[in-house]
């Protein structure tokens, strides 16, 4: 094994170009794992600890951009305004130790159906920004996940950033384990209200080989909510159409039995969150951001 | 490969360094400080945290070319870093230590570490080696919070004890009256399979109510 301690990100570029099998490490919260369980001993191991830009982030206009290497625990701090379901989903990853070292680009990578970031990306909307020596790419989020464990990165690619939309609505995220730290997700699932677009949208967690949008359980929800007014009359979601949302996202799920807990159960549970997710989310619109959301309301 | 950085205030040279080889390994069988401890070697049980630049991680999960320049804190430097810390904290409020004088400058910033690691002061003989020893914690005494947690009870086995010094003294750096939920938090990856953590609770909230007394 080589250790390769890139100082820049376009020297980083450079090796991955020349040793295309060279595994990048940052936080190291699942590489060394594999290492340490001798489960990979990858020919070359690239360092981006080293690589400054990576653990900034910068907040635009519509988006963030978000450094591959930030650790979840500066998006908890830094980032809850602008990505409020991205900065839950970070507050549970693991404990204190972990989410200083882990960020959004190793969930990325490592590309995991059970990934604490992903159900929320999903539900923001996100681009991610590939680099290689050839040029930059931004792969949409929804075209990211390609399997367990797989990603759309090339294998000269590296993740250089995850740019997140900004949230112009409430988020929620939530996720079934058997206590509040140190929990790979049973199931998770993300929400996000969009009231600029009158859309929402859904990110979900471990019930599927990768991490997917419940699209029917969306456009279901987006246009119940247009038909019935309720993005200007602000009146709570209907049971039925809680009820049925819920049944939308279970109904997307392909879970498997595993260690964690059965298929039937996450089915189960996943549309439980999405019924409570909707309750949060929606109340909390209701509550303070449906006057400067509401379109043409009395002034 | 060579890997050199600091650890609790000292340059550190370690060789034949394997490239996979972890940071706890370094520190453990190549350095001869066995404090941190080794269980799960996946970040689950906290029994191996040391400070990273001052951030508390896993050391299971850092490459030890990661710490290349960098500086680390183990439990066996926990009681130096208190006092140095204490010392800070008298100088801020206008009370230099009375025997070094030192304490005019600032706490380590708890986020690049800056002033974590001092090199022998010259003045006490502190760090040479001669009587004390800040590397390995030999003759230097205990923290507060190592004390807190010999006082209250919160040591059975001991295996988990120094991850859980290291978490909650970084916490007690930060947060000086932690709630019962940010000890709490601060101490979730840190597992006892002992104690049923209520003694650990009561260590900590013991270390603050000290703290807070001095202060």
């Amino acid at each position: 094994m080589d250790f390769l301690r890139p100082a820049s990100w376009e020297e980083a570029l450079a090796v991955k170009a020349e040793h295309p099998s060279a595994v990048p490490i940052a936080g190291g919260t699942d590489v060394m794992v594999e290492i340490n369980f001798g489960h990979r001993r990858p020919e070359y191991l690239m360092d981006l600890n080293r690589i400054g830009d990576l653990y900034a982030w910068e907040v635009g206009e519509d988006t963030v951009r978000l450094g591959a290497g930030v650790p979840y625990a500066h998006v908890m701090e830094h980032l809850r305004a602008e990505l409020p379901g991205l900065a839950l989903a970070s507050h549970t990853v693991a404990s204190p130790q972990i989410r200083n070292r882990g960020g959004v680009g190793g969930n990325l990578g490592t590309a995991s159906p059970a990934g604490d970031a992903h159900p929320a990306l999903l539900a923001a909307g996100a681009e991610v920004e590939a680099q290689s020596v050839r040029g930059t790419r931004m792969i949409p989020i929804d075209a990211f996940y390609t399997g367990v464990k797989r990603n759309a990165l090339a294998p000269d690619e590296l993740i250089r950033a995850v740019h997140v939309r900004k949230a112009d609505g409430p988020q929620q995220y939530a996720k079934v384990g058997t206590r509040n730290a140190m929990v790979i997700a049973v199931c998770a699932f993300g929400l996000a209200l969009h009231p600029a677009t009158r859309t929402v949208r859904t990110g979900i967690g471990s019930a599927a080989p990768t991490p997917i949008r419940a699209r029917a359980a969306e456009e279901f929800l987006t246009a119940a909510l247009e038909e019935g007014g309720f993005w200007d009359n602000g009146r709570p979601v209907p049971p039925s159409v809680a009820g049925q949302f819920a049944r939308l996202c279970s109904a997307a799920c392909t879970p498997i039995d595993d260690v964690r807990g059965t298929a039937g159960y996450r089915r189960h549970a996943v549309g439980v969150l999405a019924r409570r997710t909707l309750a949060w989310t929606w109340e909390s619109y209701r509550g303070t951001a449906r006057t400067a959301h509401r379109k043409g309301g009395a002034a | 490969m060579r890997v050199s950085f600091t650890v609790n205030g000292r340059r550190q040279e370690a060789d034949d360094v394997w490239e996979g080889e972890s940071l706890l390994y370094v520190l453990r069988e190549r350095l001869g400080l066995p404090g941190s401890k080794n269980a799960c070697e996946q970040g689950e049980c906290g029994s191996c945290t040391v400070r990273l630049d001052g951030v508390p991680v896993c050391a299971c999960l850092v490459a030890a070319g990661q710490a290349e320049g960098r500086e680390i804190l183990t439990v066996e430097g926990l009681a130096d870093h208190a006092r140095r810390r204490a010392r800070g904290a008298r100088a801020r409020d206008g009370r230099p230590d009375p025997r070094t004088g030192e304490g005019t400058g600032l706490s380590p910033d708890p986020r690049t570490g800056e002033g974590a690691g001092l090199s022998p002061d010259p003045r006490t003989g502190e760090g040479t080696g001669l009587s004390p020893d800040p590397r390995t914690g030999e003759g230097t005494g205990l923290s507060p919070v190592q004390q807190a947690f010999v006082d209250a009870g919160a040591v059975q086995c001991g295996f988990c004890t120094p991850g859980l010094l290291v978490a909650a003294d970084e916490l007690l750096e930060r947060h000086p009256d932690p709630t019962d939920a940010d000890i709490r938090e601060a101490l979730s990856g840190n597992l006892c399979r002992c104690t049923g953590y209520e003694k650990i609770m009561d260590a900590v909230r013991l270390a603050a109510a000290r703290q807070a007394g001095e202060a």
